[in-house]
């Protein structure tokens, strides 16, 4: 078993949450993990299909957006020297912007609906992903490409047959770290004002002194993260299969 | 098949490189470059390959001056620059890909030649699965079937163990013995050079006016023995001396 130690620190985390729980006794301010499961199990129609698919909604949106509009910039970015110099800083400065401090902004802009917390999740996921993309785009040998051009290679031919597959990795680097930021955003999001979602949910809990019915969809949250980003790695090893040969 | 005609290289520092140097290469020569590091070898490579323009003079290929070259001349760098994402047959195939041929009639083309080449049974393994030797082979082949009669080598063996590139440089002649093709080849190498080429370029002094121009007088085939033939130890030793004055310690 390769993950033995981590699955053993886990263990030893939930006992003493487990233990520490049931000896402080108020589970409005923390539930136990069998106390939770018991809330989630009363709960689960109400979590996994009335909360689970809006929260899901936002991040599939988010993201998509985030991935186009993110390797298009970092392309542009790679290709025109110019842009490069013009945005770059602005796009390392605008992570200097508290993001959640911004949230309430976007309710204004955009109401209640999806949007608002859409465009939060775009704002954390977008600047990972355009980043890594762009220094896997800009990462490439000077002497491969001359090797290209020896061969009458056009600037398209060593865009997709170069630049392209050397980038790859790196935009897969940007996506796990975005997609565990996108269910962060929309959790976020949802706090602001929602009607649904699981940020929504747990929110609401938290006015009723619910304890157990605050953490039992944070722990769909995470699940819904750790899925993800699992997703992605099976992309990642599907596609990059070569590497496992090199 | 290629002419330097009072070629002059200037780097944009004011550094000169080449002063009207004048060359001519017969098709189906093997001419090695030899000099010491520095001395201009990549700067003549970066010329033939149209990577640099000149500064000054005119280059020719296969009589046509001043034309665009690249893509007209079959380029093999010094590290074997195979991608790693490509398997052997992929990066053979590179160069028809990028003149236009769909995958499948690249694959088709390249196919046949691997077995040729020695690469036989390994289409589907990547670069990394093979030794340096083998690499070496597969970037041959692809320089090869860039189409280009010229073909340009930049010390391709300089990275492989000495008994690895003995056996690489005898490929390399039966290779270029079966294709007829026209090679220019870079190395530092004096045993090596010999050992190859039909005349030998040396660069000396900077910048680069003229070549000591040696022609190798041995017959084709050669063997590792004609090597130690008098005339050829008292050659390999002048090459030696000569270059050794060229390195300021």
């Amino acid at each position: 078993m390769k993950n033995a130690a981590s699955l053993l620190i886990i263990a030893v985390f939930l006992s003493i949450w487990e233990l520490g729980a049931r000896l402080y006794g108020k589970a409005f301010i923390l539930p136990s993990l069998i106390q939770i499961f018991i809330r989630f199990w009363e709960l689960k129609e109400v979590l996994l299909l009335q909360h689970l698919p809006v929260t899901l909604m936002t991040i599939v949106i988010g993201l998509a957006i985030s991935i186009i509009s993110g390797t298009a910039l970092a392309v542009l970015m790679s290709s025109r020297p110019g842009v490069r110099k013009a945005l770059y800083p602005i796009l390392i400065a605008s992570q200097m912007i508290p993001i959640i401090a911004l949230a309430p902004i976007f309710v204004l802009w955009f109401g209640y609906t999806i949007w608002s917390k859409v465009a939060v999740t775009v704002l954390i996921t977008f600047f990972p992903i355009t980043v890594n993309t762009f220094d896997g785009l800009s990462s490439g040998k000077k002497e491969i490409q001359e090797l290209f051009l020896t061969m009458g290679a056009s600037k398209k031919d060593i865009f997709y047959k170069y630049s392209v597959p050397t980038a790859l990795p790196h935009f897969f680097s940007g996506m796990k770290v975005a997609v565990t930021l996108s269910v962060i955003g929309a959790a976020i999001g949802e706090w602001l004002g929602a009607q649904a979602g699981l940020g929504y949910f747990s929110r609401r809990m938290m006015t009723q002194f619910d304890g157990a019915a605050v953490f039992a969809p944070i722990f769909v949250l995470s699940a819904v993260g750790i899925g993800l980003f699992i997703c992605v790695t099976i992309i990642e090893n599907r596609t990059l299969e070569w590497r496992s040969k090199n | 098949m290629l002419a330097f005609d009072d070629v002059s290289f200037t780097y944009q520092s004011g550094n000169s490189i080449l002063d009207h140097l004048s060359f001519n290469i017969l098709p189906g020569e093997f001419i090695s470059i030899i000099g010491v590091s520095g001395s201009g070898k990549s700067t003549i490579f970066r010329l033939v390959t149209g990577l640099d323009e000149p500064s000054e003079g005119t280059i020719s290929l296969e009589g046509n001056q001043n034309s665009l070259r690249l893509g007209k001349v079959g380029y093999m760098p010094q590290q074997d620059l195979l991608l790693p994402w490509r398997t052997i047959l992929e990066n053979a195939c590179l160069p028809l890909e990028v003149a236009g041929l769909d995958k499948k009639a690249a694959r088709e083309q390249v196919q046949p030649l691997l077995e040729e080449f020695g690469l036989g049974g390994t289409e589907h393994n990547y670069p990394g699965e093979l030794s340096g030797g083998m690499k070496q082979r597969v970037a041959f082949l692809r320089a090869v079937l860039s189409g280009n009669s010229l073909l340009l080598l930049d010390e391709p063996f300089s990275a492989l163990d000495a008994i690895t590139r003995l056996s690489m440089q005898e490929w390399l002649i039966n290779q270029w013995e079966k294709r007829k093709s026209t090679v220019l080849f870079i190395t530092h190498d004096v045993e090596e050079a010999l050992f190859l080429s039909d005349r030998i370029f040396m660069l000396q002094n900077k910048p680069v006016t003229s070549f000591v121009e040696i022609e190798v007088p041995l017959e084709r085939p050669r063997t590792r023995n004609d090597l130690h033939r008098a005339e050829m130890l008292d050659l390999k030793e002048l090459l030696i001396r000569k270059l050794r004055s060229e390195v300021t310690p």
